[in-house]
């Protein structure tokens, strides 16, 4: 047989420009990414360790990557000041810097890649790295992902306003910025990860003006409850949110009585004057670069959730590529001690210690989220934006509504009312299928604001629970990289110009009816004659 | 499974819930034909819903049925497909320019008109092009449409007839009689009979084949899109050059493909492949088409998976034996084409021939004298074979 001559128009045999190489790249600063560094450094390992922090102020102002609400002062403005403070923030920093670990702040993996089945042409697992204005691809025999927690968004009248915040955000900005504007605050939720990030901020100086649980009873350690109350914080049990009041910046929160299965029921609604409310219903693992990147997840309660499906070595399902922290499972033991973040980091780092699994879950992650969403969100007008990027309401999620600049519902149509039942087969529904149609999700934010809200939605409109509801899908870049930065990580290559077409560059596939031959051989087909594909 | 082991067969069974599929389903229903339609998982999961959403397809038979259909399909469907028509090819060179021409005289020889644009023209009807250019066409035809939403209408529309739809529903085999014919399919389910099988399965559509002994040639590739966040409308969303097709979405998102591909080994596939760094080069190359959107942000990217015939062309033949079985494979351009390949598939279905176009060229008897090692001769394999 003749040589192989592979088509030229495939990537197949490209190789991908490589900017750097390393051995070990570790994606994020927290206790679990720093001792990843470390224990990989004491391997003998080179590492380089990225951080997007500090984060630009615009970024921020997008509610991204964490919900910042408008809480931080100005003082995010001064960028050596805020990398000041980040370094400040942990004394390991300094320590890794010592111990040689290239150590970049300001840096954000915006993509993770690697060889699979349907991805022949990479030489190994590759991230996409950026900086302020610069993009660039990075090889590594390991990469160890730790990229912590994020809060999930609960749509209630007003959350858009400056004010409303993740918790993790405002703990982001008060133990690594010294930069929260926040004075006094009305937490929502009650899981230990609430109550111990109401806790450190109370540390940091803010009043705690209530804690609103529509639960009948505390998802987190007593303990830290009757700490936090003996402290000053009203507890509001039964309780959910009704609006977020003030002109842009909100001035207080109302709330009102709720039933034990989140219905709204008879009783004084109350006015709890505060300039933050922070969103603590849900620690969620930031999984977005692991299922971009195709690694097997799964739900677990025990977990905190969606997570990465991990090896006792922290190994995900893609060679290589590794998980620890709080993206790797977030449950009380492990927020309460960062010991157990740290021990995952050094054994993801290939380090000898056993494996240290969660307890059993310590309460219903599922029917908490939602009764949660149930009382603050779907037993209301409804008219709240769940999905604040593209305005998409719960109400319009549930009909599985077009988006209103299709001006779709003001034509006359005997069939075009639909809800989510009609999109069921023999499976619960489908988030990513309803993103399609809604557009909730799929606005700047990617959908880190909405994602479990339309999850706990799905579930009560179809008596599914939470957990069966599949996990709605990343998709890389995980941050937004403008095409003029995204360009410069990739030189085109002159091959690959001259090759260059719209489609798969198949003369034989545009030729018109009155042109085709009767048989069709692959010896005899068409060549050399160049189409422009469409 | 006793519950399952029930289902209802159907006068004719379609495997594969993308647009082919659906929309021979609602073809069929809307004539009364008890129709369903399986997919493995969920409609439009495969290349159906990850495409670029193009309409204009001059080269193939179904060109004249495809321009006929696309502007009554809201009306006809009843659900919104967000079809817009009309398309804009920009040229960064005369040559390009010169390539260009061949859709223009396919076009023409069809019915249908062009105008070939100077730079200024261009310009103006396309405010986010930029100096590179130096002329293009305006095509009177053609357009584009959203995938999803139209993936969706075709089901909502065939079940509005009373077609069936089930999804996460694998075939397996097939059932047949002493005769040949079909009598049912296997699924993960149970056994659905029908009296007519389609099988417009996307790539798996050669592997179901081959269980009825039919050799429907054909390699899985992986094709890959970007979308930007949403930037003011221009006044023509469809708008295609510099190597890329893709449109702006009616909410104003560039979403855009274009460049290599590559071959894969489909049989390996769990669920739709991740994208790769190709994003970065197709970032570039639509940075260049419109210099003035460079500093949209990309907020995401996506794979999908095709597979292509040896010549890139359409399969859709009722091959003489089992004799009731209708292949239908679009080879990597079938979303424009799926309101007409979808009506040719319920005639072929139904009478036995297509009577608004000439499908003769869709037959697979076109593949008669392939060679066996067809596709290492063509160079679509990831590496020599060995
Ligand atoms: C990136 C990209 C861009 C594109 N751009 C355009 C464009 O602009 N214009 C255009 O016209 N075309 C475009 N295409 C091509 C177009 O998307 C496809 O040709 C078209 O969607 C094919 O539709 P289909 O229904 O034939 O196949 P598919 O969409 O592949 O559907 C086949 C279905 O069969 C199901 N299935 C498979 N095996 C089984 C089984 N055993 N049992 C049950 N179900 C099964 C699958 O789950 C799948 O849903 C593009 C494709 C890609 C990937």
């Amino acid at each position: 047989m003749a040589a192989y001559t592979p088509d030229p128009k495939s990537i197949a045999g490209t190789t991908l420009n490589l900017h750097e190489r390393v051995e070990v790249l570790v994606i994020g600063a927290g206790p679990a990414g720093l001792a990843a560094a470390m224990e990989a450094a004491r391997l003998g390992r080179s590492v380089v360790l990225v951080d997007e922090n500090p984060i630009a102020p615009e970024t921020m102002g997008e509610n991204l990557p964490l919900h910042f609400g408008g809480g931080m002062t100005q003082a995010v403005r001064n960028r050596n000041a805020m990398l000041e403070a980040v370094v400040a923030s942990a004394p390991e920093i300094a320590e890794a810097f010592e111990a040689g670990i290239d150590i970049r702040l300001g840096t954000a993996c915006w993509g993770l890649y690697a060889p699979s089945p349907a991805v022949g042409w990479l030489p190994g697992p590759v991230a996409g790295l950026v900086d302020g204005e610069r993009t660039w691809m990075v090889g590594a025999e390991r990469i160890i992902v730790a990229t912590g927690r994020r809060d999930m968004g609960l749509a209630f009248t007003g959350w858009e306003k400056d004010g409303v915040m993740g918790l993790t955000a405002a703990l982001r900005l008060a133990q690594r910025y010294a930069a929260l504007r926040t004075r006094r605050a009305v937490v929502l939720g009650s899981t230990a990860e609430t109550l111990q990030g109401a806790l450190a901020l109370r540390a940091a100086g803010v009043e705690i003006a209530a804690l609103i649980e529509t639960n009948a009873t505390s998802a987190g350690p007593e303990a830290l409850l009757a700490e936090l109350e003996r402290g000053g914080t009203q507890l509001l049990f039964g309780q959910a949110p009704k609006r977020a009041e003030g002109a842009d910046a909100i001035e207080a929160l109302a709330v009102g009585p709720v039933s034990a299965d989140g219905a709204p029921i008879a009783g004084a609604e109350m006015t709890i004057a505060c300039d933050t409310v922070l969103l603590g219903i849900g620690a969620v693992p930031v999984i977005e670069l692991l299922d971009a990147l195709g690694c097997r997840t799964v739900f677990d309660t025990a977990r905190g959730g969606v997570v990465p499906v991990l090896d006792p070595a922290q190994q995900t399902t893609i060679a290589g590529v590794c998980a620890a922290g709080d993206c790797a499972g977030i449950w009380a033991e492990k927020t309460l001690d960062t010991e157990v973040a740290r021990a995952e980091g050094r054994r993801a780092a290939g380090g000898a210690e056993a494996a240290v699994s969660p307890p059993a879950a310590s309460y219903d992650l599922g029917a908490y989220r939602l009764n949660w969403v149930r009382a603050a969100v779907l037993e209301t007008d409804g008219t709240a934006h769940v999905c604040q990027c593209e305005e998409v309401t719960a109400r319009e999620i549930l009909e599985v509504r077009p988006p209103r600049y299709l001006g779709w519902e003001s034509r006359p149509s005997r069939r075009n009312s639909r809800d989510i039942r009609s999109l069921l087969g023999a499976a619960p529904p489908n988030p990513d299928q309803v993103k399609r149609l809604t557009r909730a999700g799929m606005g700047v934010c990617q959908g880190r604001r909405c994602r479990e809200q339309v999850t706990a939605l799905l579930a009560l409109a179809t008596g599914e629970e939470y957990g069966s509801i599949p996990a709605a899908t990343y998709r890389a870049p995980v941050r937004p990289l403008p095409l003029m930065v995204a360009a410069a990580a990739s030189e085109e290559s002159p091959a690959m110009a001259q090759h260059w077409d719209t489609w798969f560059g198949m003369p034989s596939q545009y030729l018109p009816p009155w042109d085709l031959p009767e048989t069709y051989t692959a010896a005899s087909r068409p060549k050399g004659h160049e189409v422009a594909s469409e | 499974m006793s519950s399952d082991d029930a289902i209802r067969g159907a006068s004719v069974v379609i495997i594969g819930g993308g647009a082919t599929g659906l929309s021979a389903g609602w073809w069929l229903a809307r004539q009364g034909v008890d129709v369903i339609v399986l997919d493995s998982g969920i409609v439009g999961w495969g290349a159906s819903g990850r495409n670029g959403g193009g309409c204009s397809h001059h080269f193939s038979p179904l060109f004249v049925e495809e321009q006929r259909l696309w502007p009554q399909m809201d009306a006809l469907l009843g659900y919104p497909t967000e079809f817009q028509p009309k398309r804009i090819r920009l040229a960064f060179d005369e040559h390009q320019l010169t390539l260009y021409g061949q859709a223009v005289r396919n076009a023409e020889r069809q019915g249908f008109g062009s105008r070939l644009l100077d730079a200024r023209q261009a310009k103006e009807l396309v405010p986010l092009a930029g100096d590179e250019v130096v002329g293009g066409y305006f095509y009177d035809f053609g357009g584009h449409a959203n995938p999803h939403r139209t993936v969706q209408a075709y089901a909502w529309a065939m079940e509005d007839h009373g077609g069936r739809l089930m999804q996460h529903t694998r075939v397996e085999g097939f059932r047949r009689a002493a005769d040949g014919r079909v009598t049912g399919v296997v699924t993960d389910r149970g056994e659905i009979g029908c009296d007519a099988a389609v099988i417009a399965a996307g790539p798996a559509t050669g592997r179901l084949a081959a269980l009825l002994g039919l050799d429907v040639p054909m390699v899985a590739a992986r094709a890959e899109m970007v979308v930007t966040e949403p930037l003011p409308l221009m006044p023509l969303g469809g708008v295609d050059g510099n190597g890329l097709y893709g449109r702006q979405t009616m909410r104003g998102n560039l979403a855009y493909g274009g460049g290599p591909h590559e071959w894969i080994e489909f049989g390996d596939l769990v669920g739709p492949p991740p994208a790769t760094p190709l994003m970065t080069h197709i970032a570039g190359r639509l940075a260049r088409l419109f210099p003035r959107a460079a500093h949209a942000r990309i907020i995401r990217s996506w794979a999908g998976v095709i597979e292509n015939t040896p010549d890139g062309r359409p399969i859709i033949d009722k091959p003489a034996e089992p004799g009731n079985v209708v292949l239908a494979t679009l080879s990597s351009i079938g979303f424009g084409l799926s309101p007409a390949s979808g009506h040719a598939i319920a005639e072929l279905v139904t009478d036995g021939a297509c009577s608004f176009a000439d499908i003769s060229s869709f037959a697979l008897s076109r593949f008669r004298a392939l060679e066996s090692d067809w596709a290492a001769i063509q160079g679509w394999r990831a590496a020599a074979p060995a």
